[in-house]
């Protein structure tokens, strides 16, 4: 009967460690998973400090301006004096990559933030407006899922015309349907939970309810979601540069340089290799970084 | 007291019957992790059990009792070591294989776990889970197995067995799903049965039931290891019990002995944290069994008489709509009184309609008939706009107050929360502590997360959250059903003092009896909705009308079987 001891039990069965829960609670933090830093984690780390650093100070680490030419080297391969080589007016494609950061990261985190935006609007409209809302609103958020994200996203530059800032706003508008959703389930779970019917219990007006209890709860999960899309928002973004909706070359983005180096992928894998695992590595840094936080505050907060 | 060692020596000799141990343990220790985190869980235990008899190990959450109980059937999971010896029917358990556990557990040594839910596959018919040890010991043909299947179910009491077999667990009432896993655990006849709470889960009804069938169990020369922390449970079935405290056995002997003539100071204050009869109007959790100040339960009945009510219900009905399209009322015409500084006790089984009720007075459901008064002024027919100013006067706390919590807020932050308007900063600081002081914290607690209290604790953190807006009712539903027993003793103490102290009315909703008579001036019963019998506490246990309440009361295990023994009367007629 007694829900607490059932947990209680659970817990022993999970971590072996059975005795006086009640009286020494610190034990559960013990028994919980080891929190060593895994070697994934800490290659995730060192790939966000890197791009951190090609964000803030990107002289440091590149030697040469992104933009610069040098006719008389173009297409050279990896070597000491070119990391990752040089592309077909002789620009050194490290440099490019390590400039790049900056506007590739920053489509990634606004379109993330616009796709943020759009989706808990929606959702906290959806969760809280009443069941006519909800309606309304999940009824939409269906139509929109049918479209792949991508396709969406495509269908918006189509129409407003391509530039980074349509390209944001795209992105945005593409993923935010998928947070909605999971916001609006939040919301709802959240406004349905014993503690905010306590807060009731005790006379608050429905609106200190909503900005103490039910908004930040919500919120909760949104820091994670946020960190593994980002990944996802980069790797569209790339994609839509990549078919010329984007950043326009010679810009130094990702994506771009991908399309540009396509037409010397038979003699120069270096134009493709190295901003392609650039965007692989950084998408796969977020997404660890993302699941590593999830475990973490869950194992803190559930 | 003597040393275990020792007390093992008198077990294993002097024994009231004959016959030779089943199970025998020795020394038996366990230990969880290496190095400097190691816990040593059970630290040096013996006992044995004999065929056709029954040990009971009580205890608390954390005493190492279920620990011990996994031992004997050898799942205590990796990163654990057991030492001692364990001996059964003259194997030494203690050095046996996995391969060889399998063909004694379920064959030889069945095992019946606290919450057959969660231990019953909820995508598997009962039929078949049943059939499954029969299948892996090899028992027969798939036909054999069937009517083998049919014929436990019919043994444990399962009515239509043969359409009972082909349901899923989630389609069985919580009685029946218990029976179909002792059916399991029975189904190849072993010789020793280990139930870990069997009846925890239950309602007193159904546990009576399961309780019966134990025993009949036991009759069979089955021999039986009943692991509770319910000293009544224990009483009834019985034989031996050993009390368990920190991994140790404290105590162990026959039952009428143990619990007549307590001679370890742990068993005497696990009997007096027992709410019962006996206990009313006296605190739980100190020995001294001091009395409540005398005018508060016996002159207030009926010196308040003649006030007008605190609150009304009057008439109240609730229906829902069930998954199958069918209306259930469940709440039916409802009416009861609750005076200033009294507690009515609302008791009843599951599905009893007793916690939508304290919803209602909670004016969180809103009833579809009838209606609650609160100071002779509309309470449930206000908007929530205009009842929320008075909401203060009407505090809860729930039988979970974890999930009350907003898990983001530590106690500080939780007691601010529930303060009125109006508090300076200085001042507000101070109710925070005045109220922490008031349920037994002290401010160490202030900024810890109720995540990491203990279950006392947060119950008393509940309790103080309630009482921040100086609440005239409080309505408690199971507020203490998920607490150990000593634990539960001290929170109903603290209950019934600040009763005392400031005057508190409680509507107290519990399915248990003891609580409800220990706790209550008057008590509503509550059956499929409806109220089948109101009245002054004292009166209903001892002279019950309702039939309904006679069952109740005569499937209350009690825990003085022998009275001449224990020196204690027996505390309800069950002449009725």
């Amino acid at each position: 009967m007694p829900p607490a001891e059932q947990r209680n039990n659970a817990l022993m069965t999970v971590t072996n460690v059975s005795s006086a829960i009640d009286q020494q609670p610190g034990i559960v933090r013990l028994g919980g998973r080891a929190r060593g830093l895994s070697p994934g984690i800490v290659l995730a780390w060192l790939v966000v400090a890197f791009l951190v650093i090609s964000v803030a100070w990107p002289g440091l680490i590149a030697r040469e301006a992104p933009l610069a030419v040098d006719p008389a080297h173009p297409l050279q391969g990896p070597s000491l004096s070119h990391l990752f080589g040089t592309d077909q007016s002789g620009r050194d494609v490290f440099s490019r990559v390590v400039y790049g950061a900056r506007e590739s990261l920053s489509i990634g985190v606004a379109a993330t933030g616009v796709g943020l935006a759009i989706a808990i609007v929606l959702g906290f409209a959806a969760g809280l407006g009443g069941r006519w809302a909800d309606t309304v609103i999940s009824r939409f958020l269906e139509v929109l899922f049918s479209f792949p994200s991508l396709l969406l996203a495509l269908l918006f530059v189509a129409m407003f015309g391509a530039g980074v800032g349509s390209l944001i706003i795209a992105v945005g508008i593409g993923s935010a349907p998928g947070y909605a959703r999971m916001i609006r389930g939040q919301v709802i779970a959240v406004r349905n939970a014993p503690y905010v019917e306590a807060a009731k219990v005790l006379g608050h007006p429905p609106l200190r309810i909503m900005a103490n209890s039910i908004f930040p709860n919500a919120m909760r999960p949104l820091l994670v979601l946020g960190t593994l899309g980002i990944g996802q928002s980069i790797v569209w973004a790339s994609a839509l540069s990549f078919l010329g909706l984007g950043a326009a070359p010679p810009a130094p983005e990702w994506g771009a340089m991908l399309a540009a180096g396509r037409d010397f992928i038979s003699s120069a894998w270096w134009l493709e290799f190295f901003p392609g695992a650039v965007i692989v590595a950084t998408a796969l840094a977020a997404t660890a970084l993302g699941r590593h936080l999830q475990r973490r505050l869950e194992g803190r907060l559930a | 007291m003597t040393g275990p060692m020792q007390h093992d020596q008198d077990l294993l000799t002097a024994s009231g019957q004959p016959g030779k141990n089943l199970l025998t343990a020795t020394d038996l220790r366990v230990c969880f992790g290496s190095g400097p985190l190691a816990r040593e869980v059970v630290a040096g235990i013996s006992f044995g059990v004999r065929p056709g008899e029954c040990l009971a190990i009580v205890g608390q959450s954390g005493s190492g009792k279920s620990v011990t109980a996994r031992t004997l059937i050898g799942l205590t999971g990796d990163g654990s070591q057991v030492s001692g010896r364990l001996e059964f029917d003259g194997h030494d358990l203690a050095t046996l294989t996995e391969r060889q556990w399998r063909s004694i557990r379920g064959a030889r040594i069945g095992f019946i776990l606290q919450d057959a839910l969660v231990s019953l596959d909820a995508v598997r018919p009962v039929g078949r889970e049943i059939a499954e040890p029969l299948r892996l010991h090899h028992y027969g043909r798939a036909a054999d197995r069937r009517a083998r299947v049919i014929e436990l179910l019919r043994q444990v009491g399962v009515p239509e067995p043969e359409m009972r077999s082909r349901q899923l667990p989630g389609e069985l009432s919580g009685g029946l799903r218990q029976r179909a896993l002792i059916a399991t655990a029975i189904a190849l006849d072993p010789q020793l049965l280990i139930a870990d709470e069997p009846t925890t889960a239950l309602d007193v009804t159904i546990q009576a039931q399961i309780l019966g069938l134990l025993e009949e169990s036991k009759r069979r020369g089955r021999a039986l290891i009943v692991i509770s922390h319910d000293l009544a449970v224990v009483s009834r079935l019985a034989d031996r019990v050993a009390v368990m405290r920190d991994g140790l056995i404290v105590e162990q002997g026959p039952t009428a002995e143990l619990l007549g003539h307590p001679q370890h100071p742990y068993t005497q204050s696990l009997l007096d944290a027992i709410p019962s009869a006996h206990s009313r109007g006296t605190h739980l959790s100190d020995s001294s069994g001091k009395a409540r100040a005398p005018a508060v339960l016996s002159a207030r009945p009926g010196g308040l008489a003649a006030q007008a009510p605190l609150l009304v219900a009057d008439g109240l009905v609730k229906r829902y709509k069930g998954p199958d399209g069918k209306v259930r009322t469940v709440v039916d015409k409802v009416s009861f009184e609750l005076h200033r500084g009294e507690t009515v006790g609302v008791v009843g089984e599951s599905g009893s309609g007793k916690t939508t009720t304290g919803r209602i007075v909670l004016a969180v459901t809103s009833p579809d008939e009838g209606e609650v008064r609160l100071h002779g002024q509309p309470w449930t027919s206000l908007s929530e706009g205009q009842r929320r100013a008075r909401r203060q006067h009407v505090g809860v706390v729930y039988q979970d107050p974890l999930s009350s919590f907003d898990p983001r807020w530590t106690v500080r932050r939780i007691l601010s929360d529930a303060l009125p308007a109006g508090y300076a900063n200085a001042s507000r600081a101070a109710r925070i502590r005045e109220l922490l002081h008031q349920v037994g914290l002290g401010d160490d607690t202030l900024d810890r997360r109720p995540l990491l209290l203990s279950g006392g604790q947060r119950q008393r953190v509940a309790i103080a959250r309630a009482l921040a807006p100086e609440p005239e009712i409080i309505v408690c539903d199971e507020p203490v059903s998920a607490l150990d027993v000593s634990i539960q003793a001290q929170v109903l103490d603290l209950f019934a003092d600040l009763q005392d102290e400031l005057g508190l009315s409680y509507i107290f909703i519990s399915h248990d009896l003891g609580v409800i008579h220990h706790m209550s001036d008057r008590v509503v019963v509550m059956t499929h909705g409806r109220i089948v019998e109101q009245g002054d506490a004292e009166a209903i246990f001892r002279h019950p009308a309702h039939p309904y309440t006679q069952r109740l009361l005569a499937s209350l295990p009690q825990l003085s079987l022998q009275p001449e023994l224990s020196g204690r009367e027996p505390a309800y007629d069950r002449s009725a």
